[in-house]
């Protein structure tokens, strides 16, 4: 038992669960900009998987991960203004159109992987974004171990979170955005761009998503393989639900998400199979729908086309 | 009146059949820039889908899982429910079936078959309820919920596969099913097998229960106006969960298809997107029966001619899974395809 608690306790598992979260807090942090105004995006697995492989590509091609981080956002932000001019201009469902980006991108970027590095499933090794130390706090016990030696893009994430929190709550715009979402027609009466807000929301998701695919192939690990996102863009759309839409709650559900992934394979030696863990993030966001954990209530208007009349 | 009727089977076929062209034009884009000819990739695709009996069959082996795949988004759609799930209720359809046919043995084929495929309708029906209660006594939409419960089902029979009920091989899937409980081959070395009668007559019960019952009469009511439907004394809640459950019982179906038919045992994670694939055959089949029987074939073709298509030229054969979702965003928009061609909108 003492075993147990101290594996629980383990800051290299705290450590691991602050990486698996990464990708995770990028796409979800995406799929709240997407839902609050108004757009359903079930489409993040597919921009995320988008987003690892032009990171891969670019990387590769260039030889500068960084150049690799923008062209996966690049990318992500031409994917959700796919899924906006679908679900906006063409008022389209937009359920379906997110199905449609996720097999799109399953089969685009093993397309191009296959054209450009032949059979295998995976791509060659590329130059990654290393880990950095920061300075002070690395020293502090405990918590220095934990968040003191990191990827970049893994304090980028937290630091995104707060600014998504600011420009959702303390911004014009973030109002506008919420009563967009809300209630598009007053919004539509007091003068706010319906579709403008949505265009711009839904392309943001696209290239937070993106980044969140680039942790993966050009930090995480140094490569892309077939549909290496394997789930994260569901599990982020549920930390979307499970963290009610908003951006600390969000962060708290991918942290969570994220420390169940990293105890997973330790628990798998106490004889828990992965297969029960790997199930708890979705498990846990039915539970929370269903409003046994506190109410999941969404944007009211989220899911529904805009029309202007 | 019957210039009218023509015009609305016209209007009907016409933007699925624009979708198609239009996605195979922009596929013809992906072929040029890896530097083939798309004429004749487009027509390696085409002879090897449809150019033979022995193609065909092929063509048809492949449409099997996708008829009721198809057919269960299409029903629960007729109903104003989205099952984005049936790639989850395959999977607990496939491992139910796969459980009764490598479990019994010594039965005589006559009940085993029957019982695995009752046993693959159960397991999915039960999957695609879970949603539909939960809409039904709580309010919450079926998408997230199918969403999650995809996840669920497919590490669920992970861990039975693998767990309590694996094979002992090194492999991730279970032991093979008594032959008592295989569907038969209709054209062998192809793998085609009676399952395609299955799914014809799911696709004709679908329709008889859809157009033909009161039952129907009640889901297409509640599909097309749930506060009028309700108004109107149909219990909505009621009819919400038999949708999914029969929706859920289709998709359960295709699973057993593949294990019965295709795999003769459970194998982890062998699906491929089958569920997915459903929601585009039953956009392109406009949630009709018939309509998803002709998109099942049509995505078969395409998968089969793919592979061919693989190996005779540079072309990756994920340019297929590339067209399929062009095709789903064209249907999906269908208002942009209605101006395109200059039809009115219906009022």
């Amino acid at each position: 038992m003492g075993e147990f608690l101290a594996l629980l306790f383990n800051t290299a598992v705290f450590a691991a669960a602050l990486r698996m979260a990464t990708p995770l807090i990028f796409a979800a942090l995406g799929g709240i900009f997407s839902e609050r105004s108004g757009v359903v995006n079930i489409a993040l697995e597919g921009m995320m998987l988008i987003g690892a492989f032009t990171a891969m590509f670019v990387s590769h091609q260039t030889g500068i991960p960084w150049l690799g981080v923008l062209g996966a956002m690049l990318a992500g932000l031409l994917i959700g203004l796919l899924h906006a001019v679908f679900c906006i201009h063409y008022r389209a469902n937009q359920v379906v159109v997110g199905t449609a980006i996720n097999i799109f991108a399953g089969g685009l970027t093993v397309f191009l992987l296959r054209h450009y590095f032949g059979a295998a499933g995976t791509s060659p090794s590329v130059a990654t974004i290393s880990d950095i130390t920061l300075p002070i706090i690395s020293q502090i016990p405990w918590i220095g171990r934990v968040i003191g030696r990191q990827n970049p893009l893994v304090y980028l994430a937290l630091v995104a979170v707060v600014i998504a929190n600011v420009v959702i709550y303390k911004t014009s715009w973030g109002l506008r955005l919420r009563a967009v979402g809300e209630h598009p027609r007053a919004a539509d009466t007091v003068g706010v761009n319906v579709f403008r807000m949505r265009y711009v929301a839904v392309a943001l998701s696209g290239a937070l998503a993106g980044l969140g695919g680039t942790y993966l192939s050009i930090a995480h690990l140094s490569r892309f393989s077939e549909g290496m996102t394997a789930g994260r863009g569901f599990i982020a759309l549920a930390a979307v639900i499970f963290g009610k839409w908003t951006p600390y709650g969000a962060l708290g559900a991918c942290l969570f998400f994220g420390y169940v992934d990293a105890l997973q394979m330790r628990l798998q030696a106490v004889g828990v199979p992965t297969q029960f863990m790997n199930m708890l993030p979705y498990v846990l966001t039915m539970v929370a729908l269903a409003g046994f954990i506190g109410k999941s209530v969404g944007p009211k208007a989220s899911g529904e086309p805009y029309i202007k009349g | 009146m019957l210039s009218k009727i023509k015009q609305l089977r016209w209007q009907e076929i016409a933007t699925p059949l624009a979708a198609v062209i239009l996605a195979l034009i922009i596929g013809a884009g992906f072929i040029l820039y890896v530097g083939e000819n798309p004429l004749a990739a487009y027509r390696i695709l085409f002879m090897e889908s449809l150019g033979s009996i022995r193609n065909l069959a092929t063509t048809l082996q492949r449409a099997t899982p996708l008829m009721f795949t198809g057919l269960a988004v299409a029903f629960s759609y007729r109903a104003g429910l989205f099952n984005i799930g049936a790639e989850g209720q395959l999977y607990i359809g496939a491992f139910a079936a796969a459980w009764v046919g490598f479990t019994f043995t010594g039965l005589p084929r006559l009940v085993h078959l029957p019982l695995a495929i009752i046993a693959g309708m159960i397991g999915g029906g039960l999957w695609g309820a879970i949603p539909g209660f939960l809409k039904a006594k709580l309010g919450i939409h079926e998408v997230i919920n199918t969403i999650m419960l995809n996840f669920i089902a497919l590490y669920l029979t992970d861990w039975l596969a693998t767990g309590p009920f694996h094979g002992g091989s090194w492999v991730p899937e279970t032991a093979r099913i008594s032959p008592t409980a295989a569907l038969t081959r209709l054209y062998p070395p192809t793998r085609l097998s009676t399952g395609l009668y299955l799914a014809l007559a799911a696709a004709f019960f679908a329709y008889l229960v859809l157009w033909k019952t009161k039952q129907g009469y009640e889901l297409r009511a509640v599909g097309l106006n749930p506060q009028a439907a309700e108004y109107g004394g149909i219990n909505v809640a009621r009819n919400t969960v038999i949708a999914m459950a029969i929706s859920g019982a289709l998709a359960g179906l295709a699973g057993t298809e593949q294990i019965l038919g295709l795999h003769q045992k459970f194998i982890v994670r062998f699906s491929a997107d089958l569920g997915f694939m459903g929601v585009a055959v039953a956009l392109l089949g406009k949630n009709h029966p018939v309509g998803v029987i002709f998109a099942a074939i049509l995505f078969g073709a395409l998968q089969t001619g793919s592979a061919a298509m693989d190996r005779l030229t540079s072309v990756p054969r994920e340019l297929i899974t590339i067209i399929q979702a062009l095709i789903i965003f064209f249907v999906a928009a269908e208002y942009l395809i209605r101006r395109m061609l200059r039809m009115k909108e219906e009022a």
